[in-house]
């Protein structure tokens, strides 16, 4: 799993530790890597360490051990401009994630605080609105929006970056069926690397052809979804269900 | 179910609608320093200022009524007003007596609360006007643009924001008290005492305070995570026209005037 032919992943993830100050050992040596143009899911009982996880892609928290790469940059202080602009995290809460008082404030924040004069901001926003479906949204408040919308609108904020990968946190929580269903039909038709945390397993088989299971702070199974969500033991012993 | 009270907005394309957000912050302060500024009973200077803000509301196309019944929110603030009633000296008007305590409305003092009374009134009048023509994201790119402090803008702008999200969270709470709020199938007075109740709201309010804790962490890492590295950036609004310089100078210079008039009459 090390060997990568001479490139480097987007994502490169090894032997990460982590404990929060309260003493809980949230990540125990993760090791995982993300090609260009991968769609993973990221799965594994609450307390896993998913959201942990998630939060070092980006260099939120610092690992205590190991390392991450993004497109072979080590994530770490003097590059976090970089790595912010090339990993498109986005929050569970659209509420979290969108602080702004509009949807355009919103998507331009990105390319805005990234440095780009105000023609491109506005070109970046427009786009990114475009591509989530929903070009006409932007003088919204996102409080008038419902819990889909505004789920897109959480993702038109990283896509403005133009980041090498997205990562998102339970991108179907808290939707109906129907905006479910325009999200995974989103997600599929975006052309992007992505990895993506989720509870969703009828997501998980429908969508990414490779899943990373995470418990108890390390990866426990890495490999083609059909496989794992065949293997009955070890979902079992991690808390999944089959679809 | 959500909280809407702040979202004044409404839509047009009057040319009030369509004036350089920086122009309508800077008129409506000047408007309301001007009427703060009117001495008592100058009603001509009052009746002048009511007049310009009749003329930008017409030229707006919002319903006057509307602005009018938004306007009313500013009469329970002019309550704390009421003591001038009694206090500036001058003729006695009425003379109420509370047991051996002697008070008396003076006509000075009926004066003075009438004036403040009016400016206030006119104050918030204009201030609905801005809010009901101009976005907020557009204020908040005039503020910063004039150079109010960015500390200060951001304040604003995330109140407004985070403002709604706190009010839905605050409604749930009460929601999940309400459903729970129930009596013993055998009678008998429910709700407890008043001393439990309080502690109920008492921990309730905790609560929302260390919801809103949380996710001000949460926010912030999204910020973070989006290359906010301490200081915000907001796109400033598009260059004012002459038309705009021209309504800024025509409205600044009526309000000076009646400002000056009104001192000297």
């Amino acid at each position: 799993m090390t060997a990568f032919n001479g490139h480097e992943p987007v994502l490169h993830v090894h032997d990460l530790h982590y404990t929060y100050p309260d003493g809980r050992q949230a990540l125990r040596g993760v090791t995982l890597h993300v090609e260009r143009g991968e769609k993973v899911a990221l799965v594994g009982p609450n307390g896993a360490g998913k959201s942990t996880l998630m939060l070092h892609l980006n260099g939120i928290l610092q690992p205590q051990r190991g390392f991450v790469r993004v497109d072979g940059l080590p994530v770490e202080k003097k590059n976090l401009p970089t790595i912010r602009a090339r990993v498109g995290l986005v929050f569970q809460d659209p509420d979290d994630q969108l602080f702004s008082t509009s949807v355009f404030e919103d998507v331009a924040f990105g390319p805005l605080h990234m440095g780009y004069p105000a023609d491109e901001v506005r070109r970046r926003a427009a786009r990114a609105l475009a591509m989530v479906g929903i070009p006409d949204f932007g003088p919204r408040m996102p409080h008038h929006l419902s819990v889909g919308e505004r789920k897109r609108v959480a993702i038109a904020t990283v896509l403005a970056m133009d980041p090498s990968i997205l990562v998102l946190d339970e991108p179907t929580a808290g939707l109906d069926p129907r905006g479910r269903r325009g999200l995974i039909n989103l997600l599929r038709d975006l052309p992007a690397t992505m990895l993506v945390s989720t509870h969703d397993m009828r997501l998980v088989a429908e969508l990414f052809p490779r899943t990373i299971v995470l418990d108890a702070g390390v990866v426990v199974a890495d490999g083609p979804t059909d496989a794992i969500l065949a293997d009955a033991a070890l979902l079992e012993a991690h808390g999944l269900e089959a679809p | 179910m959500h909280l809407d009270i702040l979202d004044q907005y409404r839509g047009g394309a009057s040319p009030v609608h369509r004036l350089d957000p920086r122009v309508k912050l800077v008129c409506t302060v000047a408007f309301i320093l001007v009427a703060a500024l009117m001495p008592d009973g100058a009603w001509g200077g009052l009746a002048a200022l009511a007049a310009l803000w009749l003329a930008a509301a017409l030229f707006s196309e919002v319903p006057l009524a509307l602005l009018l019944r938004r306007g009313l929110v500013a009469l329970p603030f002019a309550l704390a007003a009421l003591t001038v009633l009694f206090t500036v000296p001058g003729e006695p008007l009425v003379a109420l007596s509370l047991g051996r305590l002697q008070i008396a409305v003076t006509d000075a003092g009926a004066v003075r609360f009438a004036t403040i009374l009016l400016k206030s009134w006119l104050s918030v009048l204009m201030a609905v006007l801005l809010a009901a023509t101009t976005t907020f994201p557009d204020i908040v790119r005039a503020m910063h643009s004039l150079r109010v402090p960015g500390v200060l803008v951001a304040i604003i702008a995330f109140a407004f924001r985070y403002l709604f999200v706190l009010g839905d969270e605050a409604l749930r709470l009460l929601r999940a008290r309400e459903a729970r709020m129930a009596a013993a199938p055998a009678g008998g007075r429910s709700g407890g005492s008043i001393a439990w109740r309080a502690q109920v709201v008492g921990q309730m309010a905790g609560s929302l305070f260390v919801r809103s804790i949380a996710r001000s962490e949460r926010v912030y890492h999204a910020m973070a995570s989006r290359g906010y590295r301490g200081e915000l950036r907001w796109l400033d609004p598009p260059r004012a026209q002459r038309w705009d310089w021209a309504v800024a100078g025509a409205f600044l210079g009526l309000l000076l005037l009646i400002g000056i008039v009104a001192r000297v009459v």
